[in-house]
């Protein structure tokens, strides 16, 4: 029965080290991309977009990547791809190591791991009716077009078209939530494991923004899915995640589960994010902002915490020593500042212990 | 009784092309006294930045159609020849952008451009021109002001040259700022802060501002009063706290409810069936029926008339009872 094919099955039998073992694990993941410049077009300087990124994803979860732009978070989607190829770093997909010997090979990688992008239009063809871009990953790995088109069909219907009316169109006919829905629909027209939603709700109203996160949940249950979710807008990713990882400036910040975050963050930076939110009470209005100035440029970051120019508690040891994150493939709350080690020998360290 | 600086009656806007008829904005009528801060909130296509256009008459003349009164400060903006619209525009009322890159000249260095505008405006020289802009620098609080002036556009952050851009449009201390999503662009961090300094100058300066946003919390941080935007017509006003709590019309209840802030993770976010009108065949009707959850077959005849249930609150549809009655 060709609607039961998307169904979850109980055990995946691609699933390889069991539910214990994460199905994502990345360890002091790095790209610098170089600038050139002058007549022969040296390398002049490096921008650190992704600069020793360590995480894990469990199966089944959501993690969530917020943060400012140009903090590496897209950049590091773009790695989880190989869509660019990490300078260093390893990254372990349920239990195999991708790209390397003995390991999983990046096509076969792909196949697990899908990617859903923020502009809906440009990631269509926009000469292909909808329900062929949907079946151009199945035939390229091998499937039947009839069959192919036929599961895409399905899909519509899941992602909410209905593939009579919507099957045959070209993306110009369509408004950005179906576009977005479409891509939606291609990602898992592979049956991933995994999806990257780099910003995918980001260009939608809000009133089609709600319709399409929920359509997200509602296919992750359903499809056992494992997703991670970047994006700026620091509700969106509340509502969504189950644990939520902040970087700055190519690092990671502060990792750990959603609510601790969002109810008790520990790194500086998060505070000054989370309450430069607006309040959306006009009692409640913001007096001070919480931090002042722009996040300084990659290319150079600042020395040590690569926050201390903008942080209210910088003393001498942030511009000196970069503060450690610690094991950030475990599952707890951690936050890289000096003021949570107690040996660091910023004022503040010993106080919070 | 003091005049009000902005009145706009019924306003239209067609674009017209070979293929079709876009009536992009569609009978719009609002007034604003002197100092008022007023969001014009929407989601893309619901007209908004069209009027903001519009009251400056940046539209593409040959292609659009404009009805209705537009006056600002007395003067009527319609019958304005070049000459008069060239001295209104950055003396009586200037604009801000999304996107500042944009707006600058990406060759001439930004304290030269803010100089050439207070020299046309005032004729003063470009020297005295310079002056007024390291102040205008001072005021925006743009660090290091002297310095900055020598910069060219792509030099400066984006919280920067937002500053520039407002520096640039309060030059020459407009009575009405109107202000394009500014802040969208803008990292979180830095949103806040030219939010906060938005404020600060409109109460310092004491001008009019009408800001477009499609952010609820921007506009709870800085409005006065907000109108909401759908499909080409205003479907509510009213002063910001009444319309965020105790929204009247449906479209206005939607746009609360499904904004992600703070829900439950375990439950379905609430939502808005459907997707905004096409602008090409708007149903007959109110605009938003086809998605509201309490349409009934009169609201598919008639465009709603603006009802008023409370003082300053004016909503159009039908299901909102005019609890008082209506003093014109």
């Amino acid at each position: 029965m060709a609607m039961t094919s998307f169904a979850a099955d109980a055990a995946d039998e691609r699933d390889r080290g069991g539910p214990q073992q994460p199905l994502l694990t990345v360890t002091d993941l790095r790209k610098y991309f170089p600038i050139r410049g002058g007549v022969l077009g040296r390398t002049v300087a490096h921008v650190r977009a992704v600069d020793g990124v360590s995480f894990t994803v469990r199966k089944g979860e959501t993690l969530g990547i917020v943060g400012e732009s140009g903090c590496g978070k897209s950049t590091v989607a773009r790695l989880l791809m190989r869509l660019v190829d990490p300078d260093a770093g390893e990254q372990v997909f349920d239990g195999e190591a991708v790209g390397e010997q003995g390991g999983i090979s990046v096509a076969q990688m792909r196949r697990q791991v899908q990617m859903v992008f923020q502009d809906s239009a440009s990631s269509l063809n926009p000469r292909m009716p909808v329900q062929n871009s949907i079946a151009f990953g199945p035939v390229a790995f091998g499937a039947r077009r009839a069959d192919a088109v036929a599961m895409a069909r399905e899909l519509l219907t899941k992602v909410g078209l209905n593939p009579v009316l919507f099957g045959g169109r070209y993306p110009h006919e369509l408004s950005g939530g179906q576009k977005q829905r479409i891509n939606i629909a291609r990602a898992l027209a592979l049956k991933p494991r995994m999806i990257i939603l780099d910003e995918a709700v980001s260009a939608l109203d809000k009133s089609v923004e709600a319709q399409v996160l929920n359509l997200l949940q509602a296919l992750k249950r359903e499809l056992n899915l494992t997703y991670v979710f970047i994006s700026h807008d620091l509700g969106v990713v509340r509502w969504i995640s189950d644990r939520v990882m902040v970087m700055y400036l190519g690092e990671v910040v502060e990792i750990g589960p959603a609510d601790a975050i969002y109810t008790g963050p520990k790194h500086p930076y998060t505070r000054a994010l989370l309450a430069s939110r607006p309040a959306l009470d006009p009692d409640q209005r913001r007096e001070e902002a919480p931090v002042s100035g722009d996040p300084p440029n990659p290319v150079n970051p600042p020395s040590g915490c690569r926050f201390h120019t903008r942080c209210p508690h910088a003393e001498p040891v942030c511009s000196a020593r970069a503060p450690s994150l610690g094991d950030a493939t475990g599952f707890g709350h951690l936050a890289a500042c000096h003021m949570q080690d107690a040996g660091s020998g910023h004022t503040a360290a010993s106080v919070l212990q | 009784m003091t005049a009000p600086l902005v009145e706009v009656e019924n306003l239209s806007v067609n674009f017209v092309t070979r293929e079709s008829n876009v009536t992009a904005v569609n009978g719009v009528s609002f007034t604003m006294m002197p100092g008022e801060v007023m969001c014009m909130l929407g989601e893309s296509g619901s007209g908004k930045s069209v009027t903001m256009r519009a009251l400056m008459r940046l539209l593409p003349e040959k292609r659009s159609v404009i009805t209705g009164g537009i006056r600002i400060a007395g003067q009527d903006v319609q019958a304005m020849n070049d000459r008069a619209l060239r001295q209104m525009r950055g003396a009586t009322v200037s604009m801000i952008f999304q996107e500042p890159m944009t707006a600058f000249d990406p060759v001439v260095r930004v304290g030269d451009q803010i100089a050439e505008v207070v020299a046309l405006h005032r004729g003063v020289s470009h020297k005295a021109g310079r002056r007024r802009a390291l102040d205008l620098f001072d005021l925006v609080r743009i660090p290091s002001a002297e310095r900055r002036l020598d910069a060219y556009p792509h030099e400066l952050s984006g919280g920067l040259r937002q500053r520039a851009m407002i520096a640039l449009a309060l030059s020459c201390e407009p009575k009405l700022l109107l202000a394009d999503e500014p802040t969208t662009a803008l990292d979180a961090t830095v949103q806040i802060q030219v939010l906060i300094l938005l404020r600060k100058l409109q109460q310092e300066m004491g001008m009019s501002v009408i800001f477009v946003t499609h952010d609820l919390g921007v506009a709870a941080e800085i409005a006065d009063r907000v109108a909401v935007m759908y499909a080409g017509r205003i479907v509510e006003t009213g002063p910001v706290r009444d319309l965020l709590r105790t929204p009247l019309h449906p479209y206005t209840a939607g746009l609360l409810a499904s904004t992600v802030h703070d829900q439950p993770r375990d439950r379905d976010l609430e939502t808005i069936p459907g997707a905004p009108p096409d602008m090409r065949r708007l149903p007959p009707g109110c605009s938003f029926a086809p998605r509201c959850p309490k349409v009934g077959g009169d609201c598919l005849l008639t465009v709603p008339p603006p009802v008023s249930p409370a003082p300053g609150r004016v909503a159009r549809c039908l299901r909102v009872p005019a609890a008082q009655p209506e003093f014109a």
